[in-house]
């Protein structure tokens, strides 16, 4: 057992927090949110030019074909930073779902696009408020794709979208639209972060290309990997938020004292360690889960989830309260963690559907205590 | 990041299997609720000194303890994977945590070679039992606030004062207890430890019964103990030095115990199958599934935080910053199972209707809880620990820390 990272790991992500830091800093977020510009162009293409986007992909299709573990400490450090790039739609669902159910010619053809950071691929998988392969009403006939998906982060932004539908036969598969094509409208959503915006995509007779490996567990599997790195992200988000408010709470004055050193203060801000100190060792297993293939990966994908959002929540929440009346305000810096906490949470889902998926999965395969 | 065994770890629980396989019998639910840590009666004792033995003539006693005290060399893995192939046969309690998890390693740092001669062998194989004769009434979160005197008279210190909370007092042979010898220094400078023995005249021990109804804890009352010099482990005044290595031992010894045992999340769901809520099957309440299903998330969380430590344990590294949250999580934790368990029954909450059921399992749950959210320094305490040392906020304003403890 080995439940750390390696050394070269730790250099990774210390390469990736100074490269986040140079480009992604929250002053561009806060300008960002002002001007809700969304997407991040120049991290993204500093990401590209680094060979990070090509961390999970294979060599011969232009990756440097890094496992799971180092794409997870891309996740934290982006949710570190607050990046508005696509790094979940991307890297955490079309990556994997290509490499693992795509055509050669599909790997050959989007995978070296992606790392080149050419082309941004979203993932429309969502309606409505339900995720997953039994949820989906949008559906493909004669390689024509009608539905709609809602919401699609980065969909603006996004040359393609990978679809979620069910074929002639009602089976859930993947599909990639390319977003240019005939029969896509695209409309703008109103989001709480709107430095991550998500949008509508109606699908009318669009032409689609399916992923022929594709189907409803393939799926299930796809989504809970990117729960997995999504729990990363929120790891990194929650670490940051509880850094800059710790800070905060040793400077402020009050009663002649730092803030910090009251117990009412500092309590809370234990529990919003130890909070996430609990999410990251379930993403930690999560992660392996993922790397090893191991068939835990729904349960350990579900409470890695779980417990990041609640991380998450209660870091941002109290981050707020503990700032007091300047934490309110929109140029602190408080609710930039808050908005993209839910951003995230909107993104596969809150806990209510996690808990379910959870008790199913356990209740439905016990297993023997170990 | 490697979940699975290594092969050397595979090796290890294979070994360990094979011979708890040839020397006891697997649990097979009959067993009656009861600590891991402690003996309920003179029976759990005898039965446990006598597993002790077998184990320490096989090898198995003291796995972390290096191979020159008799120990095995074996990382805190090693120990982890021990736990977890011991516990599921049925063994007596393991009431020698303190003697092997606390003291052994306090006397490796700072004991003379005839107390590591005379405490580590006897500690190992099971003959001695240690208690931890730490904290007084009035001294408990803020244990350098002790008021227990040992005052020097010729070549041997006396004794006297009140001990509290002491786990296994009423059946251990041996105390290791921390004394105030210089009352005119500042609190943390003016104590001293030393290794007494129980069956002292001057030692009476009293058992104090807890909420849960059994009495694993006792109070002590020290008067006029004569020690010789020889029984002070330690320099003298240097008492609070001694006192961190058998603390830091202690948080050691919960990590690694936690990796196995107690009540499951799981058990839950079996339960929940059995009984209704509003007409249905409990099982089908969504309240319940959501209960359940987060209930399971934090437990797999504590389980993982503890392989965390593991894995920095066995690099050599210090216990990371996530070794103190398991400590704070864990009695909350199965205080609120505890108490959802038993409300699980519904108008029947709380209430058995025979011996060894599931609200009685669950209802002891809930009635032991609190004692880990106290034992070993409290929520609070851990909260403030994780404030200062962790997180680097500013220490409480302290007005004990500098004065001379006969002026406070």
């Amino acid at each position: 057992m080995n439940f750390g990272f390696s050394e070269e790991q730790d250099t990774i992500r210390e390469t990736l927090a100074r490269l986040l830091g140079d480009h992604a800093t929250l002053a561009v977020a806060h300008d960002r949110l002002d001007t809700a510009k969304g997407f991040d162009a120049p991290t993204w293409a500093a990401l590209a030019e680094g060979g990070w986007l090509g961390l999970a992909i294979a060599e011969d299709v232009g990756g440097s074909d890094m496992g799971a573990v180092e794409l997870a400490i891309l996740a934290e450090e982006i949710g570190r930073s607050l990046a508005a790039v696509p790094f979940a739609p991307v890297l955490g669902i079309a990556v994997p779902a290509i490499e693992s159910m795509g055509t050669k010619s599909q790997r050959e053809t989007y995978l070296p696009q992606i790392a080149s950071g050419q082309t941004i691929i979203a993932a429309a998988f969502a309606e409505d408020g339900g995720l997953g392969p039994e949820k989906s009403t949008a559906t493909v006939a004669q390689d024509r794709l009608t539905g709609r998906k809602t919401p699609v982060t980065f969909g603006a932004e996004a040359d393609q979208a990978l679809v979620i539908a069910k074929d002639h036969d009602g089976t859930a598969r993947l599909y990639l639209a390319d977003l240019c094509a005939p029969g896509v409208t695209i409309r703008a959503l109103d989001c709480i972060d709107r430095t991550r915006p998500a949008v509508e995509i109606l699908f009318d007779n669009t032409p689609v290309e399916l992923l022929p490996g594709s189907d409803p567990m393939a799926i299930r599997r796809l989504v809970d990997g990117a729960a997995v790195l999504a729990a990363f992200e929120q790891i990194g988000l929650a670490e940051r938020i509880l850094s800059l408010t710790t800070a905060y709470a040793g400077e402020r004055q009050a009663f002649g004292r730092q803030i910090g050193s009251f117990q009412a203060v500092k309590h809370r801000l234990a529990d919003m360690f130890a909070k996430i100190e609990l999410a990251r060792s379930n993403a930690f297993f999560g992660v392996w889960a993922l790397a090893s293939g191991d068939n835990r990966l729904p349960e350990a994908a579900a409470v890695a989830r779980l417990s990041a959002l609640d991380a998450v929540q209660f870091t941002t929440e109290e981050s707020i309260q503990l700032h007091g009346g300047i934490g309110f305000t929109w140029a602190a810096d408080p609710h930039l963690f808050l908005r993209r906490g839910w951003q995230l949470k909107a993104e596969l889902g809150p806990a209510a559907i996690w808990r379910e998926r959870l008790f199913e999965n356990i209740a439905d395969a016990p297993r023997a205590a170990s | 990041m490697d979940f699975s065994d290594s092969p050397e770890e595979a090796a290890f629980r294979a070994t360990a299997r094979d011979w708890l396989d040839a020397n006891a019998s697997l649990r097979d639910g009959s067993e009656k609720t009861q600590d891991h840590f402690m003996a309920r009666d003179a029976d759990d004792v005898a039965r446990a000194q006598d597993w002790q033995a077998r184990k320490a003539g096989a090898g198995w006693a003291g796995l972390t303890w290096p191979s020159a005290f008799g120990g095995r060399d074996a990382t805190p893995i090693e120990q982890v994977i021990w736990n977890q192939e011991e516990g599921r046969f049925a063994v007596p309690p393991n009431v020698f945590l303190i003697g092997i998890g606390l003291v052994g390693p306090t006397v490796m740092t700072h004991g003379t070679e005839a107390q590591k001669a005379a405490v580590l062998p006897r500690a190992l194989t099971g003959e001695d039992i240690w208690c931890q004769l730490f904290s007084e009434p009035a001294a408990g979160s803020d244990l350098a606030g002790i008021r227990t005197r040992a005052r020097r008279d010729g070549d041997d210190w006396v004794i006297s004062g009140q001990k509290v909370w002491t786990s296994g007092a009423h059946y251990s042979s041996h105390g290791i207890l921390l004394a105030r010898t210089d009352p005119k220094v500042p609190k943390h400078k003016g104590m001293t430890m030393f290794l007494v023995e129980m069956s002292d005249p001057a030692i009476e021990t009293r058992p104090i019964r807890q909420i849960s109804g059994g009495a694993s804890f006792n109070e002590v009352f020290i008067d006029n103990l004569r020690v010789p010099d020889s029984a002070r482990l330690g320099g003298e005044s240097e008492g609070w030095k001694v006192a961190l290595t058998t603390l830091m031992n202690e948080r050691f010894s919960i990590s690694v115990g936690r990796a196995s045992g107690g009540a499951r999340a799981e058990e839950l769901i079996a339960l929940a199958a059995r009984v209704e809520r509003n007409g249905r099957p409990a099982i089908e309440d969504g309240d319940v599934r959501a209960r359940i299903a987060d209930f399971i998330a934090r437990q797999r969380g504590l389980e993982f935080t503890s392989y965390r430590v593991m894995t920095s344990l066995s690099r050599g590294e210090a216990p990371g910053e996530e070794g103190s949250i398991g400590k704070l999580l864990l009695g909350k934790l199965r205080q609120e199972m505890g108490a959802f368990g038993m409300e699980l029954a519904g108008t029947a909450a709380g209430i058995s209707s025979k011996a060894g059921d599931d609200v009685a399992r669950w209802r002891n749950e809930y009635l032991t809880a609190p004692g880990n959210r106290i034992a070993g320094g409290s929520d609070e305490i851990q909260r403030t620990i994780i404030g200062e040392r962790i997180l680097g906020l500013p220490p409480e304003i302290r007005v004990d820390k500098t004065v001379p403890f006969s002026e406070l």
